[in-house]
């Protein structure tokens, strides 16, 4: 198995979010970097596939100079080689990502017969490239995996409904775009910490038309409410919140 | 015209779909374009004239009738082709999104997911939820087309009064073998089709104040006197107390009930960004500086173990004696 | 949102482990009315205490710290929130494991409990060690670990409870109102608190505080990396939180202490990385907390290596993971010592500081003491916050020194090492003179002092045989034989110190008499030119500094201090002057250079620049007058710090290069040189056996142990006087003693040369302790050229105070014989004083 999964360097966030002064980025002077859940889950699925069933895992990231640790991080977690497509430090658009993405893919000699993406970026969750590259590249796609299981030659993955799973085949080469859930993503070990920084990274830099999804500015919302109504303390409450549920006929 | 994506069981269209399309006439007012709509597999559509459609593209080839995403995308991408529509309009669920994307894909139209607001003129501007809506992005959308999908929950469905009536036009085209390529071959029924965390009125959620997974014992005798769902924050379903499937939160379910019961969950942003679709929040939490007490309706300060009981009773008491 | 009282006793700001414990310690004195607050929740608020490692490592080379530990350790066993685990530091190098022989010296100088192991031991005790790459340990079995949190709400808890205090979590200070130079109220989120007292406890947001009220707390945040490994398998077994020893890999700057099924490991060898207090994220902003940064890994990359190495079987399981990687800040000073008491800047405005969770509930007693009866069961002077200059408190200083000092904190510090950052920050006039004649500078107190001059190497060739050499690197590093050699040129011709460091105060007015006489345990009331060397004693009798006062008019006095005390005293003076304004205390360090001129030849040379009378009648012995050399008006004293005839001669800083060039052209055809502080400092006032505060002088020995009275007491009243009279009457429970050593021969051969601090031992090796509980220790050795001897200063019970005892001190954890030479201030050099009198 020849796995590509395709992550995302993002701001590792806490409850409040500042912007930077020209409004256009995360102020993260004193943030770390990670990736989204859901990608981390696509890198434990590829490691444990590969480990399973023999193989090699690639992750990818189309990002600035600095997603070099978040692949580092991929590549301590049972990924074998990093490639950065890097840009100049904008964002860009889910198309031209998808296109970088493509071009990389179709100048690989082995070609992938697996290619793994988080449902969608922690941040800008535009939920599109995974299809973008499945579309560009002809190949089948399913989304929002939370089971899976390979095959030779084919693919199982279920999508979760509000009542249980959909179940999709496919043939492989595919892409999916998979959640949290699918798996427990590892820690990895400190022999592992310290063999990533022996793994190859290729560098390449992203050559893209223009965006057709145009950032202007971030803004953080206003915050809701002026706080709650606090109906009591203990089980001295229990009656006030009776009377809410009936008053909102839930009893 | 504008063209809304109609997602519906058998007709029947989805609450999500009805917010999505009072964001459509809203557009549809604005720019003087009239309203389409396009709906794969069969049904009765006609409640969607209530709701100031103008014409319904129906595809409902047998090869259809499984939900398969390239083969869907492909019948929609046919009606922007020949239809030329300014914009183009699902709800951003996971199937909307997807569907979208795909459509994107083939016609090359750009798209902006989770839109909280659409300014059309040029440039054509939308306002979209990043971080689950802890944070705004204005952006510009270029292109003669414009796809985008509408944030859950952001707006207010309603009818429209003295509605005209609704043409249907059916696309019986087959589906391209190639475009069936991943589909849905069976369907896995896990929870009862009874209450679950999407249909519930009230939904109990459980957070690390829980403590175990035994702990959820009181949320669940509580969600099964008053008919509600029992949900976890990301620490009770990380920590292996609840499955993942009923995380409410960022990565887990976006849900909307009339009251969600947050029982010892502090309130991170990833955990509000899963229900403030609720009409009403109540935070019971042991600590008063919970920062979920800022944003909630209602609050009570002290121990689930002891409250919770004590309302199940109580509830017990009261339906006994009505 | 609950809203703040309007008034509180005091106001404590931050619910770390200080925070807390101070709560607790004011309300155990008696104190009612308190109030705590964070702007964190409780019981995290999201401070250093939150991610701290909790150990508590018995072991320090200073005493008070070794106490303060002691101290905490005793209170966190009484919450119940201590667990003994056992402590292993571990030598991979020659040096660290002649290091761990210092410090198996050193803890039995504290009372520290400590085992030297071989690499075999070591490997019985943690049989996960690679032995391979050790060279031995030294196991510390009281050390443990502390649930830190859990102690800090068990003791607010008690204040809470008595009704003594009351918290609020989520608050945050706005701003602190001045009145007067004094604390006035604070103001919060929920509300104004007229307090007479507020607290800073709030660690590495101390500074920020300080600043709304004008103060300094001069720390800075530092990053301090720590990752959690796990599960480790092993571990599993052990049952509960800790079964194994927390290991400190001492050549690699670093620890590995298990936290249940996991292995906690940190680093103090990265790149110092330093942030500032205004940059620490809010609570909002952070992921953890505000002090849990993220992680920058390359910077521990090398430390995972060592780690491994270390630990390859338990770190190197594939199965374990890092589950928590930090950047945690912590705070750091200049000097490494925590900040404790009242600002020198703001009255009634406290700092509790740069402490660590093993200091915390110690430090918190400390403050209670301190606050409630204006001292504590410790000498303080070390962690007192008064013990910075202004230069000190600058960013700038704070900065250079704490980015030199990180790498510190597990590193191997000579006792005399000196600073490479934040130098030339105080310069006395004669420092080119000095740099032009060679000068080795030490810094004092940020003066730049001559400790030899490298122009007297020729004086070698005079006295060589005269002098002990140092072969070994370790005791001669921070030495040179040249200072015996300036020592003895100096006992035989004339020499001439740079002591512009010293601290001067002018007492004046007409309550300047009173002023002085409150604070001096002397009589002050004599005659105006008479010099008073005297200790002055805290309000509970203890020595709180040594000074030389003079009678400078009727109402007027000079007080002068040394360097390194001048912070403190300084502090001490002002808080002492009476409330009417009829006292005025003027800092006179920075108008005036002080140049000392002694031996044979001091008066000859003085005969040829000034035409004052400067015989024995004209100034007499503990004397001063104003004088004229040349141009310069001269204000001379007489006394002698290093046993020889001569002055101090103070002048104003812009003379005093003249001053230098006159006494240096006179001095010419009596062999003058410049000596430096190694001979004024240690060689020459140890042959005197006299007493050096910090040294021999502290708040732990009292002035009849020093030998520091006389006999009888003045009938007017000062400060201490009623504990002062009490002491007199008790039985001495050790006397200040004299040492020589008899033979320096070690087992290799090489003669060795002790530096202080050393465990002084009985005959059969066993420690000394008095009734009090002291243990007897080396404060002061230094070489004696003028007796060729190697002198050692201690403090011994009255049955082994005799003149002719014979004992051992232990150095690098050999034993060398001693003999007491002198009991109490009596000199082993000219000890009768014939060569002061001239």
């Amino acid at each position: 198995m020849n796995i590509l999964v395709c992550v995302k360097r993002v701001p590792d966030t806490g409850a409040r979010v500042e912007i930077t002064a020209n409004g256009r980025a995360i102020e993260t002077r004193n943030l770390g970097f990670t990736i989204s859940p859901h990608e981390e889950c696509a890198v434990e699925e590829a490691a444990v596939i590969a480990e399973k069933l023999g193989g090699s895992c690639t992750v990818l990231t189309v990002g600035p100079k600095d997603a070099e640790d978040q692949l580092r991080d991929c590549l301590a977690k049972g990924m074998d080689r990093g490639v950065l497509i890097e840009t100049d430090g904008n964002e860009l658009d889910p198309g031209q990502t998808a296109s970088a993405i493509v071009g990389f893919v179709r100048a690989q000699r082995a070609p992938f017969d697996l290619i793994l993406f988080g449902s969608e970026s922690a941040d800008a969750a535009n939920y599109q490239i995974g299809i973008h590259v499945a579309y560009a590249l002809d190949l089948p796609c399913v989304t929002g995996v939370k089971r899976m299981s390979v095959q030779t030659g084919s693919v199982t993955a279920k999508q979760e409904t509000r009542t249980g799973f959909d179940v999709y085949q496919a043939q492989l080469p595919a892409v999916l775009t998979v959640k949290e859930g699918l798996n427990l993503p590892r820690h990895p070990s400190l022999k592992a910490t310290m063999g990533a920084r022996k793994k190859p990274v290729e560098r390449m830099r992203a050559e893209v038309g223009p965006a057709s999804l145009e950032m202007v500015r971030l803004s953080v919302p206003a915050e809701k409410g002026s706080g709650a109504e606090i109906l009591g303390e203990g089980k001295s409450a229990v009656p006030r919140i009776v009377d809410l549920l009936e008053e909102l006929r839930l009893i | 015209m504008i063209l809304a994506f109609i997602e519906h069981d058998r007709g029947a269209v989805s609450s999500l779909t009805l917010q999505m399309l009072a964001a459509a006439r809203a557009l549809s007012a604005q720019t003087g374009d009239p309203l389409h709509a396009i709906a794969g597999g069969g049904g009765e559509f006609q409640q969607l004239e209530r709701q100031g459609v103008a014409h319904l593209h129906c595809f409902d080839h047998e090869s259809l009738h499984e939900y398969a995403p390239t083969a869907w995308a492909r019948c929609i991408s046919r009606v922007i082709e020949q239809h030329k529509p300014s914009i183009v309009l699902a709800a951003a669920t996971d199937r909307g999104n997807e569907l979208m994307a795909w459509t994107a894909a083939i016609t090359g139209v750009p798209l902006a997911v989770n839109c909280i607001h659409v300014r059309p003129g040029e440039p054509f501007q939308v306002i979209r939820q990043r971080y689950g809506g802890s944070l705004l992005e204005e952006a510009n959308l270029h292109g003669s087309t414009r796809m985008l999908t509408t944030a859950l929950h952001v707006f207010e469905p309603a009818e429209v009064e003295n509605a005209l009536p609704m043409t249907v036009e059916t696309i019986s085209a087959a589906a391209d073998e190639k475009d069936r390529r991943a589909r849905v071959v069976s369907r896995e029924e896990t929870q009862s089709a009874g209450v679950n965390l999407h249909t519930a009125r009230v939904v109990v959620g459980g957070g690390r104040g829980v403590g175990s997974a035994e702990g959820f014992r009181v949320l669940e005798e509580l969600a099964g006197v008053i008919n509600g769902a029992v949900g976890g924050s990301r620490v009770a379903t990380n920590n292996g107390w609840r499955p993942h499937a009923v995380q409410v939160g960022l990565t887990g379910n976006r849900i909307a009930p009339v009251l969600y019961i947050a029982c010892g969950i502090s309130g991170a942003i990833q955990h509000q960004v899963g229900c403030k679709g609720a009409k009403r929040i109540l935070v019971i939490n042991k600590d008063r500086e919970a920062p979920f007490f800022r944003r909630a309706d209602h609050g009570v300060i002290g121990d689930l173990h002891e409250i919770l009981p004590a309302l199940t009773a109580e509830i017990r008491k009261r339906k006994s004696a009505g | 949102m609950t809203s703040a009282p309007s008034h509180a006793r005091v106001v404590i700001i931050g619910a770390g482990i200080v925070g807390n414990s101070v709560s607790y310690h004011l309300h155990r004195q008696g104190w009612r009315d308190l109030v705590l607050l964070d702007k964190g929740p409780f019981p995290n608020p999201g401070g250093s205490t939150g991610h701290a490692s909790n150990f508590c490592y018995p072991i320090d080379y200073s005493r008070l710290m070794v106490q303060i530990t002691r101290d905490s350790v005793r209170q966190y066993k009484e919450l119940g929130v201590f667990r003994e685990s056992g402590g292993l530091e571990l030598a991979r190098s020659e040096e660290n494991a002649r290091e761990l022989l210092r410090r198996a010296s050193a803890a039995k100088s504290w009372d520290v409990e400590a085992d030297l192991l071989t690499p075999v031991q070591v490997k019985q005790m943690m049989p996960f060690v690679n032995t391979d790459i050790i060279r031995g340990g030294l196991s510390f079995p009281r050390t443990g670990v502390v649930d830190s949190l859990r102690a800090g709400t068990i003791m607010r808890e008690r204040a809470q409870e008595a009704g003594a205090l009351s918290i609020f979590p989520n608050t945050e200070v706005l701003g602190v109102t001045i009145r007067n130079g004094r604390i006035h109220s604070v103001r919060t989120s929920r509300g104004e608190i007229r307090t007479e007292y507020l607290v800073i406890a709030c660690g590495v947001w101390s500074p920020r505080i300080a600043r709304m009220a004008g103060a300094s707390i001069p720390l800075t945040p530092v990053v301090h990396q720590m990752i959690s490994v796990g599960p480790i398998e092993e571990f599993a077994k052990t049952g509960g939180e800790i079964g194994y020893p927390i290991l400190r890999d001492m050549t690699a700057l670093m620890y590995e202490r298990q936290n249940g099924s996991d292995m906690e490991v940190g680093s103090y060898a990265h790149r110092p990385i330093l942030m500032a207090p205004d940059d620490i994220p809010s609570i909002e902003e952070s992921k953890l907390s505000p002090t849990e940064l993220p992680f920058t890994k390359e910077d521990f990359e090398p430390q995972m290596a060592h780690a491994l190495e270390l630990l390859p079987e338990l770190l190197g399981d594939e199965r374990a993971g890092i589950q928590y990687a930090i950047n945690g800040l912590l705070s750091l000073t200049p000097d490494g010592a925590p900040l404790v008491g009242e600002t020198p800047e703001v009255k009634g405005l406290w700092s509790a500081a740069a402490v660590w969770v093993k200091e915390g509930p110690g430090v918190g007693r400390i403050v209670g003491e301190w606050m409630t009866q204006g001292d504590t069961e410790y000498d303080t002077s070390e962690i007192d916050i008064a013990r910075f200059y202004p230069y000190g408190r600058t960013k700038s200083h704070v900065i250079s020194r704490t980015s030199e000092g990180y790498n510190r904190t597990y590193g191997i510090v000579h006792p005399r090492e000196q600073w490479s950052s934040s130098r030339n920050i105080r310069l006395s006039p004669f420092h080119g003179r000095e740099v032009e004649a060679g000068a080795v500078f030490f810094e004092t107190a940020g003066w730049e002092r001559p400790q030899w001059y490298r122009s007297n190497e020729k004086l070698l060739s005079e006295y060589g045989s005269r002098i002990q050499m140092r072969p070994n690197e370790w005791d001669s590093r921070w030495w040179s034989p040249i200072i015996s050699a300036e020592h003895l040129a100096m006992r035989d011709r004339v020499g001439m110190v740079d002591l512009s460091a010293f601290a001067i105060f002018d007492i004046t007015g007409p309550g300047a008499l009173d002023c002085t006489q409150r604070l001096a345990v002397f009589q002050m009331d004599v005659p105006v030119g008479k010099a008073v060397y005297t200790p002055l004693l805290t309000h509970a009798g203890k020595m709180k500094s040594d000074v030389t006062i003079t009678r400078t008019a009727e109402d007027s006095f000079r007080i002068v201090t040394g360097g390194a005390q001048g912070g403190i005293d300084g502090k001490w003076f002002r808080d002492c002057l009476p409330a009417d304004g009829s006292v005025q205390l003027h800092d006179m360090t920075a108008s005036l250079c002080t140049l000392g001129l002694w031996g044979p030849s001091a008066r000859a040379v003085m005969q040829a620049i000034s035409a004052d009378d400067m015989s024995d009648t004209g100034l007499p012995f503990s004397h001063a007058k104003q004088i004229w050399i040349g141009p310069v008006p001269v204000w001379a004293l007489r006394i002698s710090y290093v046993g020889e005839m001569g002055w101090e001669l103070y002048a104003s800083m812009e003379q005093g290069r003249l001053l230098w060039d006159m006494v240096w052209k006179a001095g010419q055809e009596h062999g003058i040189v410049p000596v430096g502080i190694g001979v004024y400092g240690t060689s020459a006032r140890i042959e005197k056996s006299y007493r050096l505060y910090g040294n021999e002088l502290d708040m732990e020995y009292n002035a009849y142990e020093s030998g520091l009275t006389r006999r009888s007491v003045k009938k007017q009243d000062f400060i201490g006087k009623q504990a002062y009279l009490k002491q007199a009457s008790e039985e001495l429970a050790a006397s200040l003693c004299t040492l020589t050593v008899d033979d320096h021969t070690s087992h290799t051969g090489e003669p060795r040369f002790m530096l202080g601090r050393e465990p002084v031992l009985t005959l059969d090796g066993k420690p000394i302790e008095d009734r009090l509980g002291r243990r007897s220790f080396v404060t002061s050795a230094g070489t004696a050229p003028s007796l060729g001897k190697h002198l050692l200063m201690t403090y011994l019970p009255p049955e082994l105070a005799v003149a002719g005892t014979k004992l051992k001190v232990e150095y690098f954890s050999e034993h060398y014989p001693v003999t007491v030479a002198v009991v109490g201030p009596a000199p082993l050099f000219d000890p009768s004083n014939e060569r002061m009198k001239g």
